[in-house]
C-alpha cells in the first residue's frame, strides 16, 4: 500500500518533469502599453529602451536617459535584454510588441532586423544629426539597403593590450610598437621568469581570439581587404588570412607564452584572464578592450598605475584601430523614439556619458576633455588619429552564427587553432566552411 | 476507496489528454441504469472544459505547432521536408551532441539509481540517518544554475582554485616530490652556451677535468626561486680530476647586465642535479649549492657534456584536465550525480521502508547472509520502485540543459540535444525550424518512458 502510493507520487513527479520537455517552443515577453502621444515637449510620452547593460553600465546609461527626460519631459523605461539580445528581442518582434528603441550589440543584428522589416528608418533630422557628428564609415555602418537605421551610441576600443608595468620594468622591456617587438618582448619576459600572456580562449569568450585576428589582419592586409573579408567577398582560404594566422601562431603557438599552457588558456574566461594578470600576477599582458578597466577595478590593481595600455602593435603597414560598439535603433513609430535617437546621436548625450566613465564614442564632436578617466583620453586620442582607417569589429559584422556564437563558427575555429597552431590550412578550410554556411 | 477515485483528475491533468478521455468516455454507459448519484455527463464536460481548453492551449497547441514548424526553414516560409531532422545527424558537432545525449541517458540514471540505492540501504543502519539523508538531499534544493556555477569552480584547472585538482595534486604530491625549476631553460634566441635536449638542458661545449663550466638558465619563475638562494658565484677553481661550474639565473632585474656570466644581482640556483655525460653514459654527478656552484670529483680524463637532467624541469603535477574534451561529459555527469542522488535516495528509502519485514526475517532465519538477503529479497521487492526512479531520471536526463550550459560554457564537446535545441533556435543559430526538429525528436524519445510510467500508474490502480 505504501509502496503504491509512493510510486504514484513518483510517477506524477516524473510526468511533471517531462511535461516541460514538450514546451520547447516560443515564449513572448510581457506586454505593456506604451503609446507615444506626440506633442511638443513629449510630456506624457513613455518610451521603452532595451539594452544589454547591467550594473555600473546600466546605472550610467540611466543617467544619460535622465538627462533626456529632463530635456523633453518624456518618461523612459529601461529594460535589460540579458546577454543574448536576439533571444530577448526576437520573440518580442514576432509578437508585434518590440520596445521603442533597442540598443543592439552588433550591426549584424541590425542588418538582420532591417531585412525583416522590424526597424523604423531614422527621421531626416536624426540623419542630419548623425552626419554632423560621425564620419561616413560609421554612418554607413548604421545603414541597410540605402536607408539609415542605426546610430553608434557607445563604442569599445579594441586595439589595445593591457600590461603590468611592474613586470615590464623587472624584465627591462618597453611597450612594443610593432609585432616583431611584441614577440621579442614576450621572449624577454619569459626569460625573466614572467609568463608573457594570459589568453581568454574559453568557448564562451573566444571573441578575444577574433579580436586578436582582426587587429593583425587589419594591420597586414589593410582596410580594403578587411572590408571585403567582413562581407565574405574574399574567402577565408585567402593567403592574407593564412599570413595573419601564421603571425598569430608566433604567440599563440608557444604554450610557454600562455599562462597555464594551452590546457588552461582554452578554458579561461575573459574576466579570469584579466584577474590572472592584475589580481594574481601570473602574467604580464592580456588582451582586452577599454572595457577591461571594469574587470581590473575588481582587483587591487589601479588602472593607470598598476595597469596600463599600449596600442596593439602593428603587424603590417596600418596601425590597427578596431572598434566594437552598440547600435541604437528605433523599432516603433512615434515621435518619442525618434527624439531619443536624435538625443543619443548628439554630442550632448556623449558629453554626459563621457563624464561618467567607461564610455567611448566615435562621435567627433565629443571633445577629449569631456572624458573623465585618463585611459579613455589616451584612447580617444589614438582613435581620432587613426581617422578613416578605423574599422568595426569584423566578427560582429558577420552573421551571429559565424561571428558571435560560443562553440561555433569563427570562435570555435580560432579556439581550435590555439590548440593546433601549426594547422593553418586546416583552420582556414574550417573557417571558410563555417562562413559559407552562415553567409547565405 | 472512493478517495482514490477522486485522485484521477489531478493526476491526469499532469499526464495529458489521453488519461482524461478514458473515464469521461466510460461514464455514460455505465451509469445509465443506476440511481443518479453523479451529475449528468454534459455537466461533467462543462466542468472539465476550462481545464481541457487550458491543456489544449498550453500543451497540445505548442506540440502540434512545433511539429509543423520543424518542417520549415529558418525564416518559417520555405517548406524543407525532413531536412531539419536529417540535419540533426549531420556534421561533427551535431553528432557529438547526439552521442553525448546517448551517454547521458545510459550512464547518468544508472549511476544515480545505484548510488541512491546504496545510500538508502546504508542509511537504514546508521543512527543519524535523518541528518545524513538531509545532507544528501540538500543539493536538490539548490538551483541547477547555482550547482553549475559551483561545479565550474570545482573543476577549475588551477589547483589553487579548483577543489577537484587541489585534491588530486595533494594526493599526488604525497607520493612524488615536486621538481625544482619547472619551465626553466636556455635563453630565447641568441647564442647561449646551453641548449635544450629532449627536456634536459645540455652545454654546447665539452669540458674535461680541471675545467669549469658556466650553465646559465632563464625562464625561472619567481615562485620557484628558493628563499635561501645566494648571489651567483664564479665556479670554484677546479683541481686536477675535478670538474666545477655554476648554474644560475642569468637575468638581471630590469634587463641589462652581461649575458652568460654571473653578474651582480643574479642569483644561483641551488639543488639542481648536474651530470657529466659522454656518449650517453653518466660518469659523474653533483648537486648545486646555495650559490649555484657545483664540484664533481674523480672525473676520469676526457671531455664531457654537462647535462642538467629532465627531472630538474618537468612541470609539477597540475591535476586532471576536467573540462578538457575527453573528461568534460563525465565531469558534468558527476555534478548531476551530486544533485540527483538525494532524490533517488529518498524515493528508494521510502520503498525500502515499505518492504514487509517478515520476508527479510524469514530469509535471515533460513540462514541467508546479509548480502544474500539484499541480493535475493530486497532488490526484487524494490524492483518496481527502482524502475520508476530510473525511468523518471531518463526522462529528466533527456532534457539536461542548465548544468551543461554553465559548466560546459559552450564547449562543443559537452553539447547535448537539449542545449543544441536552444543554441540552434535562440543562442545564435536563429533557426527555429531546426530547433523545433530537435524538440520533436526529444519529445519522441521521451514518449516511451512516459507511456511506461502511465501504464504503471494504471496497473497500480487496478
Amino acid at each position: 500500500m505504501r509502496v503504491s502510493r509512493l510510486m504514484g507520487a513518483a510517477v506524477a513527479a516524473g510526468l511533471l518533469l517531462s511535461s516541460a520537455a514538450a514546451c520547447g517552443g516560443d515564449d513572448d515577453g510581457g506586454s505593456d502599453g506604451s503609446t507615444p502621444a506626440g506633442g511638443g515637449a513629449l510630456k506624457g510620452t513613455t518610451i521603452e529602451v532595451a539594452a544589454k547593460w547591467t550594473g555600473q553600465e546600466e546605472a550610467n546609461f540611466r543617467k544619460v536617459l535622465k538627462a533626456f527626460e529632463q530635456k523633453t519631459g518624456a518618461k523612459v523605461n529601461y529594460a535589460s535584454t540579458g546577454e543574448n539580445t536576439d533571444a530577448y528581442l526576437g520573440p518580442r518582434i514576432e509578437a508585434g510588441n518590440p520596445p521603442d528603441v533597442a540598443i543592439l550589440p552588433q550591426p549584424g543584428l541590425m542588418q538582420q532586423y532591417a531585412q525583416k522589416g522590424a526597424l523604423k528608418p531614422l527621421d531626416e533630422d536624426v540623419v542630419a544629426q548623425v552626419g554632423q557628428n560621425f564620419s561616413p564609415y560609421w554612418k554607413e555602418l548604421g545603414s541597410s539597403g540605402g536607408k539609415a537605421y542605426g546610430v553608434i551610441v557607445k563604442a569599445a576600443y579594441k586595439s589595445i593590450l593591457w600590461y603590468r608595468p611592474e613586470a615590464f620594468d623587472e624584465a627591462g622591456v618597453q611597450p612594443p610598437a610593432a609585432w616583431a617587438d611584441l614577440v621579442k618582448a614576450a621572449g624577454t619576459l619569459q626569460d625573466a621568469g614572467t609568463t608573457p600572456f594570459t589568453l581568454a580562449a574559453g568557448p564562451q569568450d573566444s571573441w578575444t581570439l577574433t579580436d586578436w585576428f582582426e587587429n593583425v589582419y587589419l594591420s597586414q592586409a589593410g582596410p580594403e581587404n578587411y572590408d571585403k573579408l567582413a562581407k565574405h567577398e574574399i574567402k577565408w582560404t585567402d593567403p592574407t588570412v593564412g599570413k595573419a594566422l601564421e603571425t598569430l601562431a608566433e604567440i599563440w603557438g608557444k604554450p610557454d607564452y600562455l599562462n597555464g599552457g594551452v590546457a588552461t588558456a582554452t578554458k579561461t574566461k575573459f574576466d579570469e584572464s584579466v584577474t590572472q594578470v592584475f589580481g594574481q600576477q601570473k602574467a604580464a599582458m592580456v588582451y582586452g578592450g577599454d572595457f577591461a578597466a571594469a574587470n581590473i577595478s575588481t582587483t587591487k590593481a589601479k588602472v593607470g598605475t598598476d595597469a596600463k595600455v599600449f596600442a596593439f602593435p602593428k603587424a603590417g603597414d596600418t596601425p590597427p584601430a578596431i572598434l566594437g560598439g552598440d547600435v541604437g535603433v528605433a523599432m516603433k513609430d512615434g515621435k518619442g523614439a525618434q527624439e531619443l535617437m536624435k538625443f543619443l546621436a548628439s554630442p550632448e548625450a556623449g558629453k554626459v556619458w563621457a563624464g561618467l566613465g567607461g564610455y567611448l564614442t566615435p562621435n567627433k564632436n565629443v571633445p577629449p576633455d569631456a572624458y573623465s578617466d585618463p585611459i579613455a583620453k589616451q584612447l580617444i586620442g589614438q582613435l581620432q588619429q587613426s581617422g578613416d582607417a578605423a574599422r568595426y569589429d569584423m566578427s560582429d559584422l558577420a552573421p551571429a552564427a559565424f561571428g558571435a556564437t560560443p562553440g561555433k563558427g569563427e570562435w570555435e575555429a580560432l579556439r581550435q587553432f590555439v590548440m593546433h597552431p601549426d594547422d593553418v590550412k586546416g583552420t582556414q578550410a574550417k573557417l571558410e566552411a563555417e562562413a559559407a554556411k552562415a553567409y547565405k | 476507496m472512493k478517495a482514490r477515485n477522486e485522485e484521477v483528475p489531478p493526476a491526469a491533468t499532469a499526464g495529458g489528454a489521453a488519461a482524461v478521455d478514458v473515464p469521461a468516455a466510460r461514464r455514460p454507459g455505465a451509469r445509465r441504469g443506476r440511481e443518479r448519484l453523479t451529475p449528468p455527463s454534459w455537466l461533467a464536460m462543462a466542468f472539465l472544459l476550462p481545464a481541457l481548453l487550458l491543456l489544449g492551449f498550453l500543451v497540445v497547441y505548442p506540440i502540434v505547432y512545433s511539429v509543423i514548424r520543424s518542417f520549415f526553414d529558418a525564416s518559417g516560409d520555405g517548406f524543407v521536408g525532413a531536412d531539419n531532422y536529417t540535419g540533426i545527424f549531420k556534421g561533427h558537432n551535431n553528432l557529438v551532441a547526439v552521442r553525448n545525449t546517448a551517454i547521458w541517458v545510459v550512464v547518468a540514471p544508472t549511476i544515480v539509481t545505484i548510488v541512491g540505492l546504496v545510500f538508502a540501504v546504508l542509511t537504514e543502519r546508521i543512527r543519524w540517518a535523518t541528518v545524513f539523508k538531509l545532507v544528501v538531499f540538500m543539493p536538490m534544493a539548490i538551483s541547477f544554475l547555482a550547482s553549475g556555477v559551483i561545479f565550474r569552480l570545482v573543476y577549475q584547472m588551477d589547483p589553487d582554485k579548483g577543489v577537484a585538482n587541489a585534491a588530486l595534486v595533494a594526493i599526488h604530491d604525497t607520493f612524488a616530490q615536486g621538481t625544482t625549476y619547472p619551465g626553466a631553460g636556455p635563453r630565447n634566441g641568441g647564442d647561449a652556451p646551453v641548449r635544450e635536449d629532449g627536456g634536459a638542458v645540455v652545454t654546447v661545449n665539452s669540458y674535461g677535468p680541471g675545467q669549469s663550466a658556466l650553465v646559465p638558465l632563464l625562464k625561472v619563475k619567481q615562485q620557484y626561486l628558493p628563499k635561501d638562494a645566494k648571489p651567483a658565484a664564479q665556479p670554484p677553481a677546479a683541481k686536477p680530476g675535478q670538474l666545477t661550474g655554476t648554474v644560475w639565473f642569468d637575468f638581471t632585474r630590469g634587463g641589462g647586465g652581461q649575458q652568460n656570466t654571473p653578474n651582480a644581482g643574479e642569483v644561483g640556483l641551488p639543488g639542481v642535479k648536474v651530470e657529466a655525460v659522454r656518449d650517453g653514459k653518466v660518469v659523474a654527478k653533483a648537486t648545486t649549492g646555495d650559490d649555484g656552484t657545483f664540484t664533481m670529483k674523480k672525473v676520469p680524463d676526457g671531455t664531457y657534456t654537462i647535462r642538467l637532467p629532465k627531472d630538474n624541469f618537468t612541470a609539477a603535477y597540475r591535476g586532471a584536465e576536467w573540462l578538457g574534451s575527453t573528461l568534460i561529459t563525465p565531469a558534468i555527469i558527476g555534478s548531476y550525480l551530486w544533485v540527483w542522488s538525494g532524490f533517488a535516495m529518498v524515493l528508494i528509502a521510502a520503498g525500502l521502508a515499505a518492504i514487509p519485514r517478515d520476508a527479510l526475517e524469514a530469509a535471515r532465519v533460513d540462514g541467508a547472509t546479509e548480502w544474500q538477503v539484499f541480493r535475493r529479497v530486497t532488490i526484487p521487492l524494490l524492483a518496481p520502485v527502482l524502475m520508476v526512479v530510473m525511468v523518471t531520471l531518463v526522462i529528466n536526463v533527456m532534457k539536461v540543459f542548465d548544468l551543461v550550459y554553465i559548466i560546459g560554457g559552450g564547449d562543443p564537446n559537452a553539447n547535448v540535444l537539449a542545449l543544441q535545441m536552444w543554441t540552434v533556435s535562440f543562442g545564435g543559430g536563429n533557426d527555429q525550424g531546426a530547433g523545433s526538429a530537435i524538440a520533436v525528436l526529444l519529445f519522441v524519445l521521451v514518449l516511451p518512458a512516459m507511456l511506461f510510467n502511465v501504464r504503471r500508474l494504471r496497473q497500480e490502480r487496478k
